[in-house]
């Protein structure tokens, strides 16, 4: 039995755990080492970790807070945020980071990908694919924490990524962010039929069935931010996470 | 105490995190004549097999490897890449292995257009294959976390420490005399990989 991965999705803003909603509104839910103790003890399939303000404030990824942050994971621990270059990527997979996610910096210069790939193995580079409407109603890939539209599409994007030396690629539908109101299911069928690597869904995620729907839409993994640091209708901070045997029930298993 | 070996591949501050929470003294190097004293040693590894083994090479590490784990017979716990390393081959290179296991290392072979990509990414259970001090008194219902494209194929079944399911069953820990290796990663696998890496670490 093998059962599609189930990520927290913590966003960093300088020192602090922010949840935002369609990428905007950053709400303060708390210390990050601490999140990282809980998500221990709940035995989190993996973690994901994204520098909201580094891009945007052309800022290197934080390494001194990482390495703190990484020395916690007992988990597979995956950083986006503000890399753009093979040095940065060395020095995160040294203090202990797995996996590396680069979104604005791939679109601008693919050749990193596989600059990263040759050295630590494709399964250590995910891209960032940020995608929502832009304002004549099309559905495009923005970059810069969501404010710059490449005008590319999602599909022939993730594909591009993919040819470039991507592992993983990392989908997340800004419209859905923070909303709790489902993933894009659609998005996640069109982009999971066009690549052949593993694809994780983010944005939207309110329940574990919307979980489920995500990985029945194609899937291989699912990611969330506000299903797993707020509680109850009225947004109360509280960082939870399900047991295995609730995931186990929930989530579509693959009998392999 | 334990030797980790650093060449160059892998995630080396997770595996000496997770020694440092079992409690257990360790040490990064990548000097033989330092490596040529341990008395317990970890081959921790990610990425490509012709890498790695070039690594060990350029490093100068294959002889003292070769006397720590044949002759002296200390306890070597191979990771991911380590433990495939520990094989004559690999079909995702051209390079000979250290030969250790009389094994060789294939690529997963199935229909990939369902739901089982390639790398198997994720978490997945085992299956013991022999009673194994290193997957004695796990925590129940027992789950690892792997990243592979590859795994290894024993020419002896009796290697096999433990199997798991995934596209068809494989071997996902082997275990032979004063060797032992692990396809996944325990240093990522929670309170999972600390009960394996303690009984690695108290073992003789």
């Amino acid at each position: 039995m093998y059962r599609a991965r189930v990520i927290p999705c913590l966003l960093l803003s300088g020192e602090r755990l922010v949840k935002t909603v369609r990428f905007k509104q950053p709400t303060y839910v708390g210390d990050p080492i601490n999140a990282v103790k809980i998500f221990n003890d709940r035995e989190v399939d993996e973690l994901a970790i994204l520098d909201i303000t580094a891009t945007p404030e052309r800022r290197d990824p934080p390494f001194d807070h990482l390495k703190e942050i990484a020395g916690e994971c007992f988990m597979p621990l995956s950083y986006g945020g503000g890399i753009r270059s093979i040095d940065h990527a060395r020095r995160l997979f040294s203090l202990g980071v797995e996996k590396v996610l680069i979104n604005t910096a791939a679109a601008d210069d693919p050749a990193l990908l596989s600059a990263i790939a040759d050295e630590y193995g494709s399964q250590a580079v995910i891209a960032g694919v940020d995608v929502k409407k832009d304002w004549l109603g099309r559905t495009r890939v923005f970059n810069r924490g969501g404010t710059h539209n490449t005008g590319r599409e999602p599909v022939e994007y993730a594909r591009a990524m993919q040819d470039a030396g991507a592992g993983e690629i990392l989908l997340n539908a800004v419209d859905r962010d923070g909303t709790m109101s489902g993933y894009d299911l659609d998005l996640i069928t069109q982009v999971s039929r066009a690549v052949s690597i593993p694809l994780v869904a983010c944005g939207g995620a309110g329940s574990i069935d919307h979980l489920a729907a995500a990985i029945a839409a194609g899937a291989s993994a699912v990611a969330a931010g506000s299903l797993f640091v707020f509680t109850g209708p009225r947004r109360a901070v509280l960082i939870n996470y399900p047991s295995a045997a609730e995931l186990r029930a929930a989530v579509a298993s693959v009998t392999s | 105490m334990v030797t980790i070996v650093d060449y160059g591949v892998g995630n080396l501050a997770s595996i000496a995190n997770m020694a440092r929470k079992a409690g257990t003294d360790c040490m990064i190097s990548s000097d033989p004549a330092v490596i040529a004293t341990a008395d317990r040693l970890i081959l921790p590894g990610v990425g490509a097999f012709d890498r790695g083994m070039a690594n060990l090479e350029e490093r100068g590490l294959i002889a003292v490897l070769n006397e720590r784990a044949l002759e002296r017979k200390v306890p070597v716990l191979g990771l991911c890449l380590g433990m495939q390393l520990f094989a004559r081959s690999s079909e995702e290179g051209r390079r000979a292995g250290l030969g250790w296991i009389a094994a060789a290392n294939r690529k997963f072979q199935f229909d990939t257009s369902g739901a089982l990509k390639v790398p198997h990414m994720g978490w997945n259970y085992i299956e013991p294959a022999q009673q194994a001090a290193l997957i004695e008194r796990l925590p129940a219902e027992p789950r690892f976390y792997f990243v592979h494209s590859y795994h290894l194929q024993c020419d002896d079944p009796s290697d096999v420490m433990c199997w798991t399911t995934y596209g068809y069953k494989f071997a996902s820990g082997i275990h032979r005399g004063n060797l032992w290796g692990t396809q996944f990663h325990p240093e990522k696998s929670h309170s999972f990989g600390l009960a394996l890496l303690k009984n690695f670490f108290t073992q003789n």
